[in-house]
């Protein structure tokens, strides 16, 4: 038996407020007017998939040990990079093991549901245990329903053998080219065909049928669906296709569409892992995804799934909110207005890529370097230590410092240096057993900072090379917010 | 065992640009302004220079490379002219190097200059610029008042000090510094502000308003140095002489370490240490008559009154808030006007420092002059930001003192 044996899940700070989008662009598009209600989860501007693919799976690996991780999979339609192993960035900023298997999925909105399937018959074949992420930053134009309906996330998921807390009962997958929206290689937006056509031949037809068929298959009776998990942007379809499919109203899932938004090929994953939080044992999960075809996955929670949920997960981020009224923020933050950046934004920020594969576990891993004759701990690591007890040459062994909590030594609030959100906070920070750095201190509330505000570290965009189009990676700071949900 | 450089070398001459935007001159008009100045000051031709050193911080805006730029622009006859750089603190390194050149032997006179034309980046505050290839991936370029603004947050959470009572006492700084400035014909700015406009003024990055900076302007000083028994020879009767040269740079400690709080400069604790063993100087709050320090920003300034022993740790505010460093205190700081009011142009500030000691001392300082006679003048000259700098101590004084 394979199953899932853990999984996360990440959703960005920020919180477009839709009626704040519908009070800037309603005048322009007034039939839009029903979607002015609830939030949606977007992008800071140092956020991509892959930055919210490592928080999605750091959330789910908390507390874990890494070392089994053999493979780590990413499905996404807006992966940073067309042609750079997007997992492996993944892989890296995890600091797993050189001998990791990684590979990147597109193509559909279905892709992250066919890697997960593809996970549990590669970690039945012998694969080792797979590390499944989805993550989507997904950009609609300006004034339009998928701006509304759209959200950023992500999800993670570890498949290994075993039942794990929701075993696999079985898959049931077709490939049909039917389009109901297309993007071309190099195109931001989506271009979509009629809803009403979407809705009863796609999700009416396709999307049931397959879900009936692999019911049939698997010998399963769709009124003992306890949770429904499908992923859409057009409302109220969930409730469609169950009802369409005989599954009960009950099991469908919340598609979290009034405070996320949809999250294009990571939302089913981000919904299972939703589901996944508050499931009890014994509990039957249909996930689907749909995009050129359809994927049913079957999942029966167990015993194990109690306690399971013990880190942040989609709630925990759900409510670590910041909500946004700020319509041209939203814009700014997605790329889709070009604000005056000033003179101070013309530095080359050109990659050095020697220097970067040099120095990769210090700037994709944040590992430091703890001196094995005292015990200083430093970053990064350098051939003498920073310790002023010894004079100690090549003496660092490997510390990852990503996952240790910080606190702030010094910090500042600076209106001159070019950031995309001023004023950037940055100061010197102290890691608990050690370690400091200059860091940049983002997603900084209301609240502020303080001398020894708690800190925890992720994974951000640096900075943006728009010359040659790469994105810098490395990690900042965030205040530790206490959430009333987790301990 | 090393003697020092107390009183081997004395200043023959030297000359200060006017600071300020100097949008119709070039770096060669200013140059060539400070060194005639120096040089008739001297009484020598340019011919009995032996050698040269060159400060200068930025690159990309400015003049470039090597030592030519100042070789071409004063005609220096074929002369090693070496370019040194080491951030804020290049003037008083080519002071530095131009001193010790003296004091080897190897030459009789020596030449130390800086200049730096700022104002052809098109923007205000210091130029953006890498800081490395490794630095520029984990670390964070940052702006200068970002950095130098988290000495305020560090002081106060050391001391326990409020808010409102840290922006005065650095406000006091700036308006203090702005009425010596008025007083400065070589000044960029010579306008006195009030508190009220101090306290008032936008945040650059709190708690450092406007006039909490200073400002970027172009300038050039430079020094012209000997033994004592040249200058004699050559006429001067009076002669200031070094007494102390001290630089220590920061070896990560800060940054990577564990222990620095953020409040103080470990590098100007000790430079100032060894400035004034170096001296001869026990009690530098009595003893020093004079201070010109990098006020980059006003909360600098504040916090080097404590690292250079003058004030007690944690005694700053109230030293600056009674006027102790006044232009009619017990030890004036700035009496020039400083950066804040000169502006920064990188290569020329430690350099324009020792001249404000020079000219009081030589009782050349015209309506800023002090009447007490000043015997010792202390100038800091500080490169890089808090967690990671160049700390330079300067001190002159009267030949014999």
């Amino acid at each position: 038996m394979v199953g899932i044996h853990a999984f996360g899940g990440y959703v960005p700070r920020q919180r477009l407020q839709r009626n704040a989008a519908y009070a800037a662009t309603g005048w322009f598009a007034p039939g839009l007017k029903g979607f002015a209600k609830g939030e949606r989860a977007f992008c800071s501007w140092d956020e991509d998939a892959v930055t919210m693919a490592v928080e999605a799976a750091r959330d789910c690996l908390a507390g874990r040990d890494r070392s089994a991780i053999a493979r780590v999979v990413l499905a996404s339609t807006s992966h940073p990079f067309a042609d750079r192993q997007n997992s492996t960035i993944v892989k890296e900023a995890l600091f797993l093991s050189d001998a990791t298997a990684a590979l990147d999925v597109s193509g559909s909105k279905r892709s992250a549901t066919s890697a997960l399937i593809d996970a549990f018959h590669a970690v039945a074949g012998g694969a080792g245990d797979t590390l499944c992420v989805a993550a989507e930053r997904n950009v609609a134009k300006a004034g339009s329903e998928g701006e509304y309906n759209s959200g950023h996330g992500a999800a993670s998921v570890v498949v290994s053998k075993g039942d794990g807390c929701a075993k696999l009962i079985g898959t049931h997958s077709v490939s049909i080219d039917f389009v109901d929206h297309f993007r071309k290689e190099g195109e931001t937006f989506d271009y979509g065909w009629e809803a009403r056509w979407v809705r009863e031949e796609g999700y009416g037809k396709i999307v049931v049928s397959t879900i009936v068929a692999a019911l049939e298959k698997l010998g399963i009776d769709a009124k003992k669906i306890d949770h429904f998990v499908l992923g859409s942007s057009m409302p109220k379809i969930s409730e469609y296709v169950a009802q369409g499919s005989g599954i009960r109203p009950e099991a469908v899932a919340d598609t979290l569409g009034g405070v996320l938004g949809d999250a294009g090929a990571a939302q089913p994953l981000i919904l299972l892992s939703h589901i996944l939080e508050r499931a009890t044992p014994g509990q039957l999960i249909m996930v689907v995804g749909f995009g050129g075809g359809c994927d049913v996955i079957l999942l029966e929670t167990t015993a194990a799934i109690v306690g399971a949920a013990h880190a942040r997960g989609i709630s925990g981020y759900l409510e670590d909110r910041a909500p946004v009224d700020n319509y041209v923020k939203y814009l700014a933050f997605s790329g889709l207005i070009d604000l005056d950046k000033g003179m101070r934004a013309e530095l080359d920020q050109k990659p050095i890529l020697t220097a970067q594969y040099r120095e990769r576990k210090s700037v994709l891993g944040l590992v430091g370097g703890k001196c094995t004759q005292t015990g200083a701990v430093q970053f990064p690591k350098s051939p003498v230590s920073i310790s002023r007890e010894a004079r100690a040459i090549h003496t660092q062994e490997d510390y990852p410092l990503a996952e240790l909590p910080a606190k702030i030594v010094t910090f500042t609030a600076d209106y001159l240096m070019f950031s995309p959100s001023p004023p950037a906070y940055y100061g010197n920070i102290e890691f608990d057993g050690g370690g400091r750095m200059l860091a940049e201190i983002v997603d900084v509330g209301e609240e502020g900072l303080e001398i020894g505000t708690q800190l925890r570290m992720v994974f951000r965009i640096k900075a943006i090379d728009d010359r040659r189009g790469f994105s810098q990676y490395f990690w900042k700071a965030v205040p530790e917010r206490r959430l009333s949900t987790k301990s | 065992m090393a003697s020092g450089i107390r009183d081997k070398v004395a200043i023959l001459g030297m000359g200060c640009a006017k600071f300020g935007e100097r949008w119709s001159d070039s770096a060669e008009d200013l140059a060539v302004e400070a060194f005639e100045e120096a040089l008739a000051d001297a009484n020598i031709d340019v011919s009995q220079i032996g050698a040269a050193w060159l400060g200068v911080a930025f690159d990309t805006v400015n003049i470039g490379p090597s030592g030519i730029p100042l070789a071409m622009a004063l005609r220096l006859p074929n002369m090693p002219v070496t370019k040194v750089e080491n951030y804020c603190a290049s003037g008083s390194e080519a002071f530095r190097g131009a001193v010790y050149a003296v004091a080897s032997g190897a030459v009789d006179i020596a030449l130390a200059f800086g200049v730096e034309k700022l104002k052809d980046t098109g923007y205000g505050g210091l130029p953006v610029r890498t800081r490395g290839t490794n630095w520029d991936m984990v670390g964070v370029v940052g702006s200068a008042p970002g950095h130098f603004a988290q000495l305020a947050s560090a002081y106060r959470a050391k001391y326990g000090i409020e808010k409102d009572l840290l922006k005065r006492a650095i406000a006091h700084v700036s308006v203090k510094s702005h009425d010596n400035g008025a007083k400065n014909p070589k000044a960029h700015l010579r306008k006195r502000v009030t508190m009220d406009q101090v306290m008032n003024a936008p945040y650059i990055a709190e708690p450092l308003g406007l006039f909490d900076c200073c400002g970027v302007s172009d300038g050039a000083a430079c020094a012209i140095v000997t033994t004592p028994e040249i200058a004699r020879a050559l006429g001067k009767s009076e002669l200031v002489t070094v007494k102390a040269l001290a630089v220590s740079t920061s070896n990560g400690w800060e940054l990577q370490g564990s222990g620095w709080d953020g409040s103080y400069f470990l590098n100007t604790r000790v430079a100032a240490k060894a400035a004034y063993q170096e001296a001869g100087i026990t009690n530098p709050r009595e003893q020093l008559s004079l201070m010109e320090v990098h006020d980059c920003f006003s909360v600098t300034e504040l916090v080097t009154m404590e690292d250079l022993g003058v004030s007690e740790d944690g005694g700053a505010i109230k030293d600056v808030l009674d006027g102790v460093f006044d232009a009619d205190g017990k030890i004036p700081c700035q009496i020039d006007g400083g950066l804040k009011c000169f502006g920064h142009p990188i290569g020329a500030s430690g350099l324009r420092m020792i001249y404000e000691n020079y000219l009081q001392i030589l009782g050349r300082a015209g309506e800023r002059q002090r009447a007490d006679e000043p015997v010792f003048g202390l100038s800091h000259n500080l490169g890089g930001m808090p967690n990671q700098n160049v700390s330079a101590v300067v001190i002159v004084g009267r030949d014999g003192a």
